[in-house]
């Protein structure tokens, strides 16, 4: 077993750090491309698993070494449930933009009330 | 009827029982917990039975004297007493620690019902409240102990533990935590508070529940387990002190309480003490003697608190200082009391002196400084029990002098008749006790350990010795406390320790204080610290793991730097697009830059040997830029105001290192990766299926499975958006209908005024009937060609229209569809299949609409996205289960080759049935996608060309 190509590691890791990153924003729009980009970064790690450029998986034929098929087939749903997933926290956040005029994450409601109710002398 | 027929089946077992071999029922339940239902009556589960269904059996028939038919939720009553004694049952004959636990929670939430049952009073409901969370808060902590002690003897059937029992100090604290929900079943201090105050209940619930049944069940657990674990000192200890220490707090409370009922609560409470003392206290005679005071009790108690509620029902009050006279007025009732009673202080010849003689008979001759004391906690408990039990007595029954006579209407024979069969059955049960001695010490001798001394026996005569005159100075005391009652109870009142409840009150109120301090604490509402925490938490776990795990023992392969020279321009395009997006604040780049990134991705897959993947991700890519662009047409340009730069800063640090994390973990994973790819087969598996796309055949065929999964997530998530756009209402085209004329389209068209940027004396303006009033200095008539590529697009204001777009849209319409199909038919033997395909097709009606405006889009398609989707699934979902009907399983494979004149044979397979549902769906979501991100914003804008959200917001908000 070979180790994987340190070009694609340090793309994978670029893109977990910016998906990471976006994630942690209040702009909702932002949270979504931070999980569009943690997608890409899943999707190549999950190409890694292969060795190197090889064929692709077809049988065609022509001699030589198949990339593994088992990946690929794993990334090509996760694309497909990535876009799905994306395409509705895009609906979310213009939602959540109609309602506030603004698409950041509010605080919890509740949440907020609940500390109110810890520190009753600061509400009085 | 059903508590009657146990008793007469657990009487029928009692032979075999009683000669040592107790009736056993094994049902395995699941094997991989080692969970079985396991029942098993020995000598002790036939007591606790014979107790709990006969007493409840004559619980049965007092009932129905003492409520009315009319009383509301008597039905309900019924039930839940009948399913009480139900559970009651599987507790005492539950051979599993699980089980038990699960029979005694039962008990829990139905003595709740039973002690709530007057649901309109208060003072009930707070009752049943109060039990119900003492008992539970035991319990939760018994269920603890049980699987900690099931754990570490590697069993959890009671017969095993008591066979082998395992030992150490985490048996020890398994066994305190068990105690803890055994003392706070049966209310020993400090959990007795609970018991007084459920005598909210009617009374035939106190005589059964809180006399004879639940009560006894903590008794029971502790009765079950000391075989097993009597020499281990921390359970000794507890249950001898506490046992103690509540019979003689118990019985000093009881002795000053006016209310009848009350005071046999705090006698029970009392007595449950002294139970817990003698069967917690280890020794064989000790064992003996508390199981003949657990039938005792049984039989006396519960008859004074059936007395009690005759009195209650017969003259409206059960407050000794109002009631007087009774003794002449209520014979039966009253000899029925002086019997119970006599064995309660233990008077020969009743059971209760049998009982007790044993028990100071066990303490003495154990020996040793603890059993004297518990000996002198127990006599001097046993003044108070004698004490009470006489002002039980006086206050229900005898004549007061500055008492007029209660008035009374006589209770009927049925309704007495209960409380006389227990009374008589503790009186003679004192000169039967011999009789019964080898039954009990069946239980009895499982105990081993006896302090060196004889076994013991059950007599109603011993002689003249230490226990006799001892019980004779507990009736002499006991006589002068009567005596003295009123400086007793002023006493009792004077030197009051603080009121229970009041502890009760304030330590649940400060749970609850704590509690929301805490949440306050915690819970500050913002995302973005809720994400951080948990990042940081995973970054905090990793760096020890690293730190001291073995992953610096790996012999990793000699780092590459790439694959293949070129993988270095998408990868830096990758770096550069997503740091670069980070930084600007014009959401549209940012789209862009995020797109980008996604392009990269692509590229990357079609050099890494996946043309499938880079197909698909430059399609999914594509849809996802035109959709984010539908949506930021509505949305402000620029992100708002960025936050703090502190915040901002360690954000990125978090960022950065939880995604330097996770690719050094993917890193060292691949790198040290020790087995092969377990694709092997796959190949011939492709070959097999008759497709030459592996990939293909993997979704659609070997693991359809996820597929199918995958394609209902893609629907929901349709659903999802559609139903987050269309609130108040779906947009259906149903009301427009658009013919092929072109005419007449022009004016089936909606009546909405089309927003038009451009001044209204421009040449481009659409033409007003207004613009005649004026003629103008030049009328010329200019014959123009304007043919209409596409008929919604004359919705559309004329400087948004774009003639070369239109065109091109018309072409390519159906080359796209064509090669959409074209992707599916051949997507199993080269690249395609449903998903490109699906995306393709839904490329092209995205073309439409946006060359032509959201009436092109519904032209083009003249059903709704919801029918595509749900067609798509019903078909994928069809062909799976036809694989089920036709072949073996479901999402069977079946291939048929089809002979079509002027062509090749076309090999068809289901799973080409399959992949068009996929195809389908895929269409369909595509053009949800459209109609909601596209058109309904179209819609919004139109009604509000300003920021279209006035409506909005209220609709919302409503």
């Amino acid at each position: 077993m070979s180790a994987p190509g340190f070009i694609l590691v340090i793309a994978v890791a670029v893109l977990y750090s910016s998906g990471f990153y976006l994630l942690l924003q209040r702009s909702l729009m932002r949270v979504v491309f931070g999980i569009t980009a943690l997608g890409h970064a899943a999707n190549i790690s999950l190409l890694l698993t292969d060795e190197a450029i090889t064929l692709p998986p077809l049988l065609t034929g022509h001699e030589g070494e198949l990339s593994d098929p088992l990946p690929q087939a794993m990334t090509l749903t996760a694309i497909v449930i990535t876009f799905g997933v994306t395409t509705f926290l895009l609906a979310l956040a213009y939602r959540v933009w109609l309602g506030d005029g603004n698409d950041e994450v509010p605080n919890d409601v509740e949440d907020r009330r609940i500390k109110q109710l810890s520190e009753p002398e600061d509400s009085a | 009827m059903v508590p009657a027929a146990t008793t007469a089946w657990a009487l029928s077992q009692a032979p075999g029982v009683v000669a040592g071999s107790p009736a056993r029922l094994h049902i395995p339940w699941a094997r991989e917990f080692h969970l079985v239902l396991a029942f098993r009556m020995d000598v002790l589960g036939l007591v606790m039975t014979l107790i709990a269904a006969g007493i409840g059996t004559l619980i049965l028939i007092y009932c129905a004297r003492y409520f009315t038919d009319a009383e509301p939720g008597l039905g309900r009553f019924a039930g839940v007493l009948t399913a009480f004694a139900g559970s009651m049952m599987g507790l005492v004959l539950a051979d599993d620690l699980i089980q038990l636990y699960i029979y005694w929670e039962l008990t829990t939430v139905f003595s709740y019902l039973l002690i709530g049952h007057y649901t309109e009073r208060r003072d009930s409901r707070r009752a049943a409240m109060t039990a119900l969370t003492v008992t539970t808060l035991g319990g939760l902590a018994m269920l603890t102990g049980a699987v900690m002690l099931g754990e570490s003897a590697g069993s959890y059937l009671i017969s095993d533990l008591l066979a082998d029992p395992p030992s150490g100090p985490l048996v020890s604290t398994a066994l305190v935590l068990i105690l803890a929900g055994a003392l706070s079943k049966s209310a020993i201090t400090p959990f007795s508070l609970w018991l007084p105050a459920a005598m909210q209940a009617p009374t035939p619930v106190s005589g059964y529940l809180h006399a004879a049944a639940m009560v006894k069940a903590g008794v029971y657990l502790i009765a079950r387990l000391a075989p097993a674990f009597n020499d281990v000192a921390v359970w000794q200890y507890t249950t001898l002190a506490l046992g103690t220490v509540t019979m003689v707090a118990a019985g000093w409370t009881a002795l000053r309480q006016n209310d009848l009922k009350l005071l046999l609560a705090y006698g029970t409470v009392s007595q449950l003490g002294f139970l817990t003392a003698l069967l917690g206290a280890g020794t064989r005679d000790a064992a003996l003697a508390g199981l003949a005071m657990l039938c005792a009790h049984a039989v006396f108690k519960a008859p004074l608190f059936l007395v009690v509620g005759i009195i209650d029902h017969s003259t409206g009050t059960r407050d000794l200082r109002e009631l007087s006279g009774l003794r002449t007025s209520m014979p039966v009732v009253f000899w029925t009391s002086v019997l119970a009673a006599a064995s309660m202080a233990g008077l020969p010849p009743m059971a209760g002196f049998a009982a007790k003689e044993a028990a100071f008979g066990a303490l003495v001759h154990a020996g040793g400084p603890l059993y004297t004391a518990a000996l002198a906690g127990v006599v001097l408990g046993s003044v108070f029990t004698v004490g009470y039990s006489l002002r039980f007595l006086w206050g229900a029954f005898f004549t007061k002098p500055e008492v007029p006579t209660t008035p009374v209407h006589t209770p009927d024979a049925l309704f007495v008749a209960p409380a006389v069969v227990l009374a008589a059955l503790g009186t003679i049960g004192g000169p039967l006790a011999a009789a019964v001695d080898p039954v009990l010490a069946e239980y009895a001798d499982t105990v081993a350990f006896n302090a060196g001394n004889d076994p013991a026996h059950l007599a109603l005569w011993h002689g003249l010795n230490l226990p006799l005159v001892l019980s004779l100075l507990c009736v002499l005391g006991g006589l002068g406390l009567f005596g003295a009652r009123s400086a007793v109870a002023w006493a009792g009142n004077r030197f009051e320790f603080t009121d229970p409840h009041t502890i009760y009150r304030r330590a649940l109120s400060g749970v609850n204080t704590f509690a929301i301090q805490v949440t306050g604490s915690t819970q500050r509402g913002s995302l973005p610290l809720y994400l951080g925490t948990i990042l940081i938490s995973l970054l905090a776990v990793s760096a020890a793991m690293i730190v001291r795990g073995p992953i610096w023992g790996i012999d990793l392969p000699p780092v590459r730097i790439w694959d293949s020279p070129l993988q270095l321009i998408p990868a830096a395009v990758i770096v550069v697009a997503a740091l670069w997006a980070l930084l600007v604040r014009s959401r549209l780049f940012a789209v862009v830059l995020v797109g980008v990134t996604g392009y990269g991705t692509a590229t990357l897959f079609l050099l890494h040997g996946g043309p499938d993947l880079a197909l698909t991700q430059f399609l999914v890519e594509t849809v996802s830029l035109v959709a984010f662009v539908l949506v930021l047409r509505r949305l402000p340009a620029r992100f708002s105001t960025p936050v703090l730069r502190t915040r901002r800063l360690a954000n990125l640090v978090i960022g950065a290192a939880t995604g330097l994390l996770v690719a050094t973990m993917a890193y060292v994973a691949l790198a040290g990766r020790q087995t092969e790819a377990i694709s092997h087969g796959m190949p011939a598996a492709a070959e097999e299926a008759g497709g030459h796309n592996i990939i293909s055949v993997i979704l659609v065929d070997l693991r359809a499975w996820d597929t199918m999964g995958e394609i209902s997530v893609l629907a929901v998530a349709g659903a999802g958006v559609a139903s987050l756009m269309f609130v108040r209402r779906r947009a259906l085209p149903t009301r427009l209908r658009l013919r092929a004329s072109r005419e007449q389209s022009a004016v089936l068209l909606p009546t909405t005024p089309v927003p038009s940027a451009a001044p209204a004396d421009s040449a481009q303006a659409p033409w007003r009937p207004s613009a005649l009033q004026f003629a103008p200095r030049q009328l010329s008539v200019q014959a123009r060609w304007n043919p209409i590529w596409l008929t919604g697009a004359l919705t559309l204001s004329a400087e948004r229209r774009s003639i070369v777009f239109e065109v091109i849209a018309r072409l390519l319409f159906p080359v796209i569809i064509v090669l959409s199909l074209f992707l599916l038919v051949t997507g199993h033997s080269q690249v395609g299949g449903g998903f490109a395909g699906g995306i393709v097709a839904g490329l092209g009606l995205m073309v439409r609409y946006l060359a032509g405006g959201r009436y092109e889009l519904y032209a083009a398609s003249p059903v709704t996205p919801g029918v595509l989707i749900g067609l798509g699934l019903a078909t994928a979902t069809a062909t799976a289960v036809a694989g089920a009907v036709i072949g073996t399983e479901v999402l069977q494979a079946g291939t048929w080759d089809l002979h079509l004149p002027l062509m090749e044979p076309v090999h068809l397979s289901s799973t080409l049935l399959f992949d068009f549902g996929v195809y389908l769906l895929v269409i369909g979501l595509i053009l949800d996608i459209l109609r909601s991100l596209g058109a309904r914003i179209d819609e919004q804008l139109e009604e509000h060309p300003k920021t279209g959200r006035t409506d909005q917001a209220e609709e919302a908000t409503a």
